[in-house]
């Protein structure tokens, strides 16, 4: 369901886009009328085909299906804790979800969370890719250093920082705090949101980087030499050469941040389990499912989030597709 | 920052010499900043290897110390409770379902790009899109067939999800890389009579292998370092690394020292080869995406 109705809107944008530049014709992308093909070709088709099978034919059988499941099971009455009672619930699931006031908050919280942690990792992500964009000592070790929290187990991460960071007696940010004369902070319980997005935007800041730095780099230095000496200050050939030049670059980081963070767990299980406005949509949806043991709910949790996530990601695609149709028309 | 700043006229060799002078000045002062940042941005990590050797009353106190002695205690301390099973289940579910992904993603991506297909756009889009799924929207099923099934705790089991997991992820980097290799190479070894298999292996493979390994090590650290799966899925014979971490949290009273070890135990084999790889780990996300 999901793919179909994700790669329709994508289908549709991509037809109904007006004045795309045209493609090079090398590119498969975006074909739409058959050439005519030899024997040689139909073969080869027929054989690139056999190729991409199997891996569609997983993909369908481990996440498709799953979720079709997940559709049906929306409609019972299921609770594990009495299972003789299952039957068709109609729409009652989804009744107990929109009147349950759980969602709205949580629909909220996953705003608020994801949300931000977008957006400060990216502009934290952009400043330090400007800093490593220059040549000084060490350049390649501090790029080494800064890349680090990326990789970092997230669940290990989320402790380090619960424990080690943030706890009100031994963490060394309030330790950092009382040095400059600030009283200690409960972190956890008493900004438990804001603990979780500090969390999210350091590991996701060096994903950013990364890609912003790639687009810094791909940028012609000639270019920027040119500008200088047309007089243009630092600042200014910021604003009106690489913004510009890096905007597909921030687009593809807030897409992949986003279809990840969207799903982001770990932390809030760890950290805050759920409270303080950290209940996301797969927290709850977690939670009505293996702690509530209420099946049928669960289900409809998550077909709402799904749902929720395809008006995300076609709005996404279309950003998408945006840096695919550029493509041709860049080099 | 500003180096276009013009003073008072003076003699031109005067005023080179100011300029110069400002802008090593303010160039040294942006490494500095730089390095400052990048320390704190590191700091974290930097703190929980420190910890990791301390004693627990040395980890615990408000006051941060680097060392006051330095013992490898409280990594014996972790490994005696076991945790070098839940080491061993993370590599295996990792580098199974690497191994696994790069079998099917290899030829789909072969497929979608160097290949005429038709349809490439709607099979590469519906790839993408189901990455777009939360899997906590199918977790439901995949639990009660597991369970149904004797397959909760079980490491294939895992490692099977993992795939579905990572497989879209890998068959989008590794098709622009395919797509990268000129078509006049493949159209050459086809002339002189290769067959389709020595035309992959012979001839695409070795140009594209630093993609391959690229998303290869993106979808290791992905596996790697998955929680959600791991903890609902399994519980003592294939439990992995993350959920074992997280099980930290229930414990009470001094443990700080030994969970800076765990996690230390837990982070390294990924960060060490994100540090080797990292710059075919620039290339794999963003250029595999945008080129």
């Amino acid at each position: 369901m999901t793919a179909t109705d994700v790669t329709a809107t994508a289908e549709a944008t991509r037809q109904g886009a007006p004045g795309l530049p045209p493609r090079e014709p090398r590119s498969e992308f975006g074909r739409r009328h058959k050439p005519e093909l030899s024997a040689g070709q139909k073969q080869a088709l027929r054989l690139a085909r056999t190729l991409v099978w199997p891996a569609i034919v997983v993909a369908i059988l481990v996440t498709q299906i799953p979720f079709l499941v997940t559709i049906y099971y929306s409609f019972q009455n299921w609770n594990l804790m009495r299972p003789g009672s299952r039957g068709f619930a109609g729409f009652d699931n989804y009744i107990t979800v929109f009147t349950g006031g759980a969602f709205l908050q949580s629909l909220s919280a996953t705003v608020v969370i994801t949300g931000s942690s977008i957006v400060l990792s990216v502009l934290f992500g952009l400043g330090i890719a400007l800093l490593l964009n220059r040549t000084f000592v060490g350049q390649g070790l501090a790029r080494t250093l800064v890349i680090t929290p990326f990789l970092m187990m997230p669940a290990a991460a989320a402790l380090i920082w619960k424990w080690s960071m943030l706890d009100a007696n031994v963490g060394m940010v309030n330790w950092g705090l009382s040095v400059l004369g600030v009283d200690p902070v409960q972190w956890n319980t008493d900004f438990p949101a804001l603990t979780v997005i500090m969390v999210l935007t350091w590991q996701y800041t060096p994903f950013m980087m990364l890609i912003l730095l790639a687009g810094l780099q791909s940028q012609s230095k000639e270019t920027l030499e040119a500008a200088s000496v047309d007089g243009a200050g630092p600042i200014r050939s910021f604003l009106y050469m690489t913004l510009p030049h890096l905007r597909q670059y921030i687009e593809l980081a807030v897409l992949l941040g986003g279809i990840m963070l969207l799903q982001v767990f770990d932390p809030i299980a760890i950290m805050t389990r759920g409270t303080g406005g950290t209940k996301t949509l797969s927290y709850l949806l977690y939670e009505r499912a293996f702690v509530g043991l209420e099946i049928g709910e669960a289900a409809a949790y998550g077909v709402i989030t799904v749902l929720l996530t395809i008006i995300v990601a076609s709005v996404a695609l279309r950003l998408l597709f945006k840096i695919f149709s550029t493509e041709g028309a860049k080099s | 920052m500003s180096t276009s700043v013009v003073s008072a006229p003076r003699a031109v060799p005067a005023r080179r010499r100011t300029r110069q002078m400002r802008h090593r000045a303010s160039s040294a002062a942006l490494t500095a900043f730089t390095w400052i940042v990048t320390l704190g941005f590191f700091f974290p990590v930097a703190w929980m290897v420190f910890t990791a050797f301390k004693t627990e009353a040395a980890a615990a106190t408000s006051t941060p110390t680097i060392f006051t002695s330095l013992s490898f205690d409280r990594f014996a301390e972790v490994l005696d409770r076991g945790f070098g099973v839940y080491l061993l289940n993370s590599l295996t579910a990792s580098v199974m379902s690497t191994v696994i992904v790069l079998l099917l993603a290899i030829p789909a991506a072969y497929g979608l790009s160097i290949r005429p297909i038709i349809k490439s756009t709607d099979a590469l889009f519906f790839f993408i899109s189901t990455r777009f799924m939360p899997i906590a929207a199918a977790i439901i099923p995949i639990y009660l067939l597991l369970q149904n099934f004797g397959l909760l705790d079980n490491i294939s089991a895992l490692s099977i999800l993992y795939v579905g997991m990572n497989l879209p992820l890998a068959v989008w980097m590794m098709r622009s890389f395919f797509s990268e290799v000129p078509l006049e190479i493949v159209e050459a070894a086809q002339i002189d009579g290769a067959n389709f298999f020595t035309e992959l292996v012979r001839v695409v493979l070795p140009i594209v292998a630093p993609g391959i390994a690229a998303a290869a090590l993106i979808c290791f650290i992905f596996a790697w370092n998955e929680y959600f799966l791991a903890s609902l899925l399994t519980s003592t014979m294939a439990r992995t690394t993350p959920p074992f971490l997280g099980s930290f949290v229930d414990g009470r009273g001094q443990f700080l020292a030994v969970l800076s070890a765990a996690s230390t135990l837990a982070v390294l084999p990924v960060v060490l080869a994100g540090w080797l790889a990292q710059k075919r780990l620039v290339t794999g996300l963003a250029m595999g995406a945008i080129k």
